[in-house]
């Protein structure tokens, strides 16, 4: 290399340019993605025998074509947002936590208990100042407890936290299908569904306007964004969660205690998408419900590798999911196009961003370093 | 034209012309004429990151020249891929073996070119054929063995037998020696000996000046992606190659005056240490370093150096004993508590343990202190110290970067050491503890690695070196130990050891120098 070091002193143009580069660089694959999915969307449409243009129109009006809309897809984004963070957060550690849903589940049922429950535990009304934050933490406090424990398993024993967030998950739903069925069901006689009561008037956060279901979640959501991204990027518990992430073996050496960092992790991941139940319950549904949760946490899952496991990442790519999820309904209405069609495209969307090479050879993208593994020897 | 010149055209079985390649900010090849001709041992030689490999693998298909052509007995050829220079006669044995240590040589050697009969795999002709071969070059190599049972010295024929039974003319060995104990080396160069007689052509690829003379009929000399000459070994001399590389006059020798010792800054004792696989690999060890001297630990790799140093930096728990670190027990303590004592660790294997690969200069130059003031208030980083002592580090450690927001991984191997060396040692430190510091690196990095080792014991820091290089145990250390499966069978005053005294210490063999003794 013929570069000297004093040519590089980095100035703020070369910086900005940089990151600027780096930035196309890192959403030209999902966007590509993306694309191609809707172009094989369109050809399954044709095959069904209905229009893709029209069914792609509806999906357009009916994800951003009016107020309602747009407040719509908010309220989908929502809380894939939390979850994608969640699980976001957990890959740049180097962990995989698949049981965002069952740490979801739990914080919307610790939520729903304390907004319903609490007060007359207690024997005293709450004002909202407390009540809300007390709900909203109880059901962090839950989820990162679910996270918590995969992580303690595996930083003690080794245990892959695959497997037991996978586990965790079952116990979890059930759990919630016990509590719900059982002793937290909705005692009101002409209530047949598996939810609990509405939580109390002080544990709710009010909507931000009247006749919209766009709520204070969603405005949340993007500030614990800011959070997560300053977190990682700004402090030292993140250097530690990114270090342990990308090399454990170079973080013990340095001196970082990596189980320590695997279990924090964990458990702000589960407290993540504990946040998640805990805000539909306390800014949207205003109880929890056995068929509220439709998979937040899986689709998590896919927005956070769509999202290219960087915060602002996982906001564009749960919006996308959101806005896809929320126009589907009007996608059908309008052209009898089963709703399902939209499942098949966020699939074909994972497809590709999980397998790039697909997509780099279709539009002939060459990988960004040119580099074959056969020749790294020996330390050289 | 003439005969002689007649003949030469004949047998020029390569050559590349005009070989241009360029990636995102460096030239890695530019301009590149090389030519081997039949049963030549043919030695490319260049520091890391001169272009050498990028060359060979352009050669092997792996890359695509920018501009360039490549000649195969005079006739232009496109090589797209590794599977068209195996069709072209080319094989190549990489610096790490691409072997799978469950299956049998056999097995190995007819992947990707299995032979069937039936439904079946024909192994016993497989297995013949090696034989053949094996017997044919010297190889000595039992196609009935398993890989994972084999040294590496053998694996490597292994690789050899491959590209062989793949009718390769042109071999090309890609730092053959690098992994190699000294008695593995010779026999190797033996090989290529063989082969060349046989009519084989061998691309030797290397930085180490020693070997271009053992074994070369000629040599080329890569610098910065160009070729600065081609010469015959009985033309030259090493200091005149070592300058070509470099490109400049490099001192060969350690320049040092004596040590002046100080107080005990580490003290080892009865130390016993495990493996990962639970056999006793350090058994029984005590030495100590004082301050201001270099205690270099010779011995062939594997006899337990790698596990004494964990233990002592805190990566592996001792079985028993006791480390005592600037007056602190710090047996069995964390890698954490154990660089606050003043320790200061550069590691073995750099890639694995020394650097976070895809992370960028700057914060690995902060991997151990990223939490501490100025880089951390509070538990905030703060990023414009980072910055500032990146861009002070790069420039007092002469580390060669397009920029410090690059990635580590796009650094040259001595790059990457002297990052970790930067880090290591612009800590306040009473103790440096560095594991095989110069492995793998070029002649410049070496140079400077060596100085500023000196220059740490000379401003009073312990040093303990731990080196399977004899010529760097005894170029740099005061005093020397030498360790022999996990034990030490002797520590000898730097200024009265012979290679020959620490060779049998090497060995196992002391009781020969005691009877000497006693004599």
């Amino acid at each position: 290399m013929s570069i000297s070091a004093d040519e590089s002193v980095p100035t703020t143009k070369a910086k900005v340019l940089k990151t600027l580069k780096s930035a196309i660089n890192a959403v030209l694959i999902p966007l590509l993605a993306v694309f191609t999915a809707l172009v094989i969307g369109a050809l399954i449409i044709k095959a069904a025998g209905g229009g893709p243009l029209d069914a792609y129109k509806g999906l357009f009006q009916g994800a951003l074509g009016s107020l309602k809309a747009l407040s719509e897809t908010t309220v989908w984004a929502t809380p894939y947002i939390f979850a994608g963070l969640a699980v976001a957060l957990a890959f740049k550690g180097g962990l995989f936590n698949i049981g965002a849903e069952g740490q979801l589940a739990l914080g919307a049922v610790a939520a729903a208990w304390v907004g319903y429950a609490l007060p007359d535990v207690l024997g005293v009304t709450l004002p909202a100042v407390i009540h809300v934050p007390l709900a909203v933490g109880a059901g962090m406090l839950a989820g990162a407890i679910w996270g918590a424990i995969p992580g303690w398993l595996k930083a003690r024993t080794g245990g892959h936290e695959v497997i037991n967030t996978i586990m965790m998950n079952y116990i979890a739903l059930n759990m919630t299908s016990f509590l719900l069925n059982g002793p937290m069901k909705d005692p009101n006689p002409l209530n047949v569904v598996a939810r609990t009561p509405g939580i109390a008037e002080s544990a709710r956060i009010p909507p931000v306007f009247p006749g919209l279901r766009f709520h204070w979640g969603f405005i949340l959501a993007l500030l614990v964004t800011g959070i997560v991204w300053w977190v990682l990027w700004k402090t030292t518990l993140g250097f530690e969660i990114r270090t342990v992430g990308a090399n454990p073996d170079a973080a013990r050496y340095a001196g970082v205690s990596v189980s320590r960092t695997i279990v924090v992790t964990m458990t702000l991941s589960g407290l993540l998408a504990g946040l998640a139940g805990a805000i539909e319950v306390t800014a949207l549904n205003y109880r929890h419900e056995l068929g509220f949760s439709v998979g937040y946490g899986f689709d998590a899952i896919a927005i956070a590798l769509l999202g290219k496991v960087h915060p602002l990442g996982v906001v564009l790519a749960a919006l996308l999911f959101g806005a896809m999820r929320n126009g589907a309904t009007r996608m059908q209405f309008l052209t009898q196009i089963p709703v399902d069609v939209i499942s098949v495209i966020q699939a074909l969307i994972l497809l590709f961003v999980a397998a790039d090479a697909i997509i780099r050879w279709i539009y002939r993208i060459r990988a960004r370093e040119e580099r074959v593994v056969l020749t790294r020897g020996w330390g050289g | 034209m003439t005969n002689d010149q007649m003949t030469h055209e004949m047998s020029l079985v390569l050559q590349t012309k005009g070989i241009t390649k360029r990636f995102p900010g460096v030239l890695a090849n530019d301009h590149v004429d090389f030519d081997l001709y039949k049963g030549e041992i043919h030695a490319l030689l260049g520091e890391n990151g001169a272009g050498k490999t990028t060359l060979m693998n352009i050669i092997y298909g792996l890359y695509r020249p920018d501009a360039g052509a490549i000649f195969l007995d005079g006739r232009p050829v496109d090589i797209r891929s590794s599977k068209d220079a195996i069709a072209h006669g080319i094989g190549m044995v990489h610096q790490h073996f691409m072997l799978i240590p469950v299956f049998t040589v056999a097995e190995n050697i007819m992947l990707g070119s299995e032979t069937v009969r039936g439904l079946m795999l024909d192994q016993r002709s497989v297995a013949a054929r090696v034989r053949e071969l094996s017997h044919q070059y010297g190889l000595d190599v039992d196609p009935d063995a398993y890989v994972r049972d084999l040294p590496v010295g053998v694996q490597q024929r292994v690789e050899i037998v491959k590209a062989l039974y793949r009718e390769a003319d042109i071999l090309i060995l890609d730092e053959p020696t690098a992994v190699l104990t000294p008695q593995e080396v010779e026999d190797l160069f033996k090989v290529i000996r063989a082969l060349a007689d046989r009519g084989k052509s061998v691309i030797f690829i290397t930085h180490k000046l020693k070997e271009v003379f053992a074994v070369a009929d000629r040599i080329t000399v890569m610098r910065d992606g160009r070729v600065v000459g081609t010469v015959r070994p009985q033309e030259t001399n090493e200091a005149q190659l070592a300058a070509m590389m470099v490109g400049r006059e490099v001192i060969l020798k350690v320049e040092k005056g004596p040590a002046h010792p100080g107080e005990e800054v580490l003290r080892v004792e009865n130390l016993h240490v495990f493996d990962d696989r639970g056999v006793e690999t350090v058994r029984g060890v005590s030495f100590f370093v004082r301050a201001g001297e270099v205690l270099g630990i010779a011995g062939v790799q594997g006899n337990g150096q790698t596990e004494l140093v964990e233990a002592l930096t805190g990566l592996r728990q001792p079985h028993s004993g006791k480390v005592v670190m600037l007056e602190h027990d710090v047996t069995g303590k964390s890698p954490r508590s154990i660089i606050e004592t003043g320790m200061a660790h550069i590691p073995e294997d750099r890639q694995r343990y020394g650097l976070v690969l895809p992370f960028p200069v700057t914060d690995n130059l902060v991997l151990c202190t990223y939490y501490l003031p100025p880089f951390a208030r509070s538990g905030m980083l703060n990023h414009e110290a980072i910055d500032e002592n990146s861009r002070e580090l790069v420039r007092k450690f002469d580390v060669r970067t397009p920029s410090p927001y690059v990635p580590v991984s796009k650094l040259s191997g001595g790059n990457q050491q002297k990052v970790i060396v930067a880090r290591e040692l612009s800590r306040p430190i009473k103790l440096l503890i560095a594991n095989q510091p110069t492995r793998g690196l070029d002649v410049g990095s070496i140079e400077y690695i060596h100085k500023v080792i000196v220059r740490m014991r000379d401003a009073g820091c312990g040093v303990l070196l731990v080196s399977a290089e004899l010529d760097e145990i005894m170029a740099l250390s005061d005093r020397i130990a030498v360790m022999y499966k996990g034990q030490i069978m002797d520590t000898l005053s730097a200024d009265e050891a012979t290679r020959e005294q620490l060779g049998l210490l090497m060995a196992g063999v002391k009781e020969e120098q005691d009877a000497i003794a006693g004599q």
